[in-house]
């Protein structure tokens, strides 16, 4: 068994063209990660150019409709860009930078991920490629336009489910033809080690800020976190620095489509089994010959058949609890907690709004939920209308 | 000695690869009878998989098409049976990690090893993580091969070293298909190879007919061709074993002469 392990999970799994370059930036995080100056350089980032930190905002409102536990919203919602992706952007494009690179490519399911890569290879000068299924270009037309304004060039991909999956194989391949000047930025903690542990890392700074400010909100952990699970960037940041903190229970919450007894479905520990794709070992939707899924979620980002191999890990252990969350509970909760606190929430975030829902009046009123908003709904706003049949387009 | 190092023994070997199932299971049996008539060494066979991140247009649109006419695992391992009765040329399937891990590593590999297959070519599969595939491979006495690529540089030796069958030299950057020129000093590459391994080098990716065939083999012991073939079942279809046979058969005259 190989490093980059959790559990039985993680690992290299690429073709032998990306070796050495995974091994260059395996060997330049080492380097830095634990480095004072670099470190400064990304706080500094993290402060002046994307708003940090977050604030943990107390849900009145929600809390008393809901009837029991106080509920929390981490609002990454209000980082620049619009969500939790450009914590993981600044640590990697900082590191890029210091690795002599000058060109960046990334894949995009909602456009979140592309929106926060182009913005920051505007920010520091460097040479940007996005790619994107071109059902989710569709649906997420103004990012696609919002990353044409930052200078980035867009990709729409045309094969398979022509989604987040298509896309991590485009950029994948991109990046086995052009390696030299160029970094994968990638997304999620997911792909080969170190993305998973990497991405986690410079995520943790959402979990970091909860506990810091919990403890001067309210004196004590939280009960409950939770937060909704794609490839779970925004999850693993906002767990992270409760995995050691038994009394924390930590939720994530899938995208279950149509439902999870249907095929239109994203929910992956709840109907997956494990496998190999993408770089990692993990749990994936795939069928009894290993073939992968075409899934389905209302929710651009959410929508992929696979999930970061450290959630896979905290599963397997039970460390962690994953729900699956329908379309439809997600566009109530979205358009709840719009009404009920003015926060329009991403549909993905809106997932685990959904959850909060339902767990909220079966606990104590002295109990604790935080919720990880990891993006705000203005992306999403045409298509919930479509979703209630309002025929609005951007 | 495997099977495979016996394609290796009447000069230059050329490897042909087809992906099963495209257009049809049926039509795939008779372009490998095809192909070994033709003269090829060794034979490449595709198994499908819905998401083959190594691959250009051409076979990545001839998985979809393969699996969308019903292909599986299992009804490639049946054609294979068949096959075998006839065929005698080493053959070695060409598939994703998990194509195999679905299937259950023992199984899957004992199964080919029963059927007649003779090693795996597994792209996503680097050496740091061949080891829960190769301890299957060694007990039933199969080739698991390697690959070097143009950006392998120090990793050369390292592999070559712990190679069986034959080391798989990757020409180019990038996804397979077709490229007017092949840039890279692929000759440096095996030449560090074969420092310190005497294991065959075939070279692959890249290759578009007989006469960058016959460039590559001035310094290869063998060549391989995937997308340029896949592109006639494309375009002919049923039709597309003798067109196939016709093209392997002007590769092998090229490679021949060198």
């Amino acid at each position: 068994m190989n490093k980059g392990r959790f559990g039985i999970h993680g690992g290299q799994y690429i073709p032998e063209t990306l070796m050495n370059a995974i091994m260059e930036l395996e060997e330049a995080y080492d380097k830095y990660k634990d480095d004072p100056e670099f470190n400064r350089e990304l706080t500094e980032l993290y402060n002046e150019y994307a708003g940090r930190p977050s604030r943990l905002y107390f849900a009145k409102r929600m809390t008393e409709d809901l009837g029991g536990a106080k509920i929390y919203l981490k609002r990454e919602d209000l980082n620049h860009t619009g969500s939790h992706k450009i914590n993981n952007v600044l640590g990697q494009m900082l590191l890029a930078k210091k690795m002599g690179k000058t060109r960046v490519i990334a894949e995009t399911g909602a456009g979140q991920h592309g929106v926060a890569t182009a913005t920051v290879a505007a920010m520091m000068g460097m040479e940007c490629e996005i790619f994107m299924g071109k059902m989710d270009c569709e649906r997420q037309a103004l990012n696609v336009y919002r990353m044409k304004l930052l200078g980035a060039k867009v990709h729409p991909v045309e094969e398979g489910t022509k989604s987040l999956k298509d896309a991590v194989s485009a950029t994948f391949r991109e990046w086995t033809r052009r390696i030299d000047d160029t970094h994968y930025v990638l997304g999620s903690v997911m792909g080969p080690y170190p993305f998973p542990g990497m991405v986690r890392d410079f995520q943790a700074v959402i979990s970091r800020e909860i506990k810091q400010q919990i403890m001067e909100k309210e004196g004590k952990l939280p009960d409950v976190v939770m937060a909704c699970v794609g490839g779970g960037s925004n999850a693993m940041g906002a767990f992270y620095h409760f995995i050691e903190e038994p009394s924390v229970k930590l939720i994530g919450c899938e995208a279950a489509g149509r439902g999870i007894d249907t095929f239109e479905t994203a929910a992956t520990i709840n109907t997956g089994k494990i496998g190999i794709f993408h770089g990692m070992k993990s749990y994936f939707c795939q069928d009894e010959y290993g073939q992968i899924a075409p899934v389905y979620s209302i929710s651009a980002g959410l929508d992929y058949p696979g999930i970061g191999p450290e959630h896979a890990y905290l599963h397997d252990s039970g460390r962690a609890q994953y729900v699956a969350v329908t379309d439809d509970e997600a566009v109530d909760a979205f358009e709840y907690l719009s009404k009920i606190e003015g926060v329009i929430p991403a549909i993905e975030s809106a997932h685990a709004v959904a959850y909060a829902k339902k767990l909220a009046p079966t606990m104590d009123k002295d109990q604790i939920i935080v919720i990880n908003i990891s993006g705000r709904g203005d992306k999403d706003v045409a298509a919930i209308a479509r979703y209630r049949g309002e025929d609005l387009y951007e | 000695m495997s099977n495979i190092r016996k394609a290796f023994d009447h000069g230059k070997a050329f490897i042909p690869f087809i992906t099963c199932g495209d257009p049809s299971l049926e039509v795939t049996e008779q372009i490998v009878i095809e192909m070994e008539k033709a003269g090829a060494d060794l034979i490449e066979l595709g198994i499908p998989f819905s998401d083959p991140t190594a691959e250009g247009p051409v076979i990545m649109e001839a998985n979809i098409r393969a699996l969308a006419a019903g292909t599986t695992t299992d009804k490639v391992f049946e054609m294979v049976k068949r096959l075998r009765k006839t065929v005698k040329v080493p053959m070695v399937f060409m598939t994703y990690a998990n194509v195999i891990f679905s299937y259950g590593a023992e199984k899957f590999i004992r199964t080919s090893s029963e059927i007649g297959i003779d090693g795996f070519i597994l792209p996503d599969i680097p050496y740091e993580e061949k080891g829960e595939f190769l301890d299957i491979c060694k007990k039933y006495d199969m080739d698991l091969v390697s690959m070097i690529a143009p950006t392998s540089h120090d990793r050369i030796k390292m592999i070559a070293a712990d190679a069986t069958g034959f080391l798989y030299c990757v020409s180019s950057l990038g996804v397979t298909g077709t490229r007017s020129q092949i840039t890279t000093d692929v000759g440096a590459m095996i030449e560090t190879a074969k420092q310190v391994s005497d294991v065959p080098c075939a070279i692959g990716f890249g290759i578009s007919g007989p006469e960058q065939a016959k460039e590559m083999a001035k310094s290869a012991d063998g060549v391989i061709v995937g997308s340029a073939i896949v592109r006639f079942c494309a375009e002919y279809g049923t039709e597309s074993p003798a067109k196939i046979a016709e093209f392997v058969r002007s590769v092998k005259d090229a490679i021949a002469t060198v």
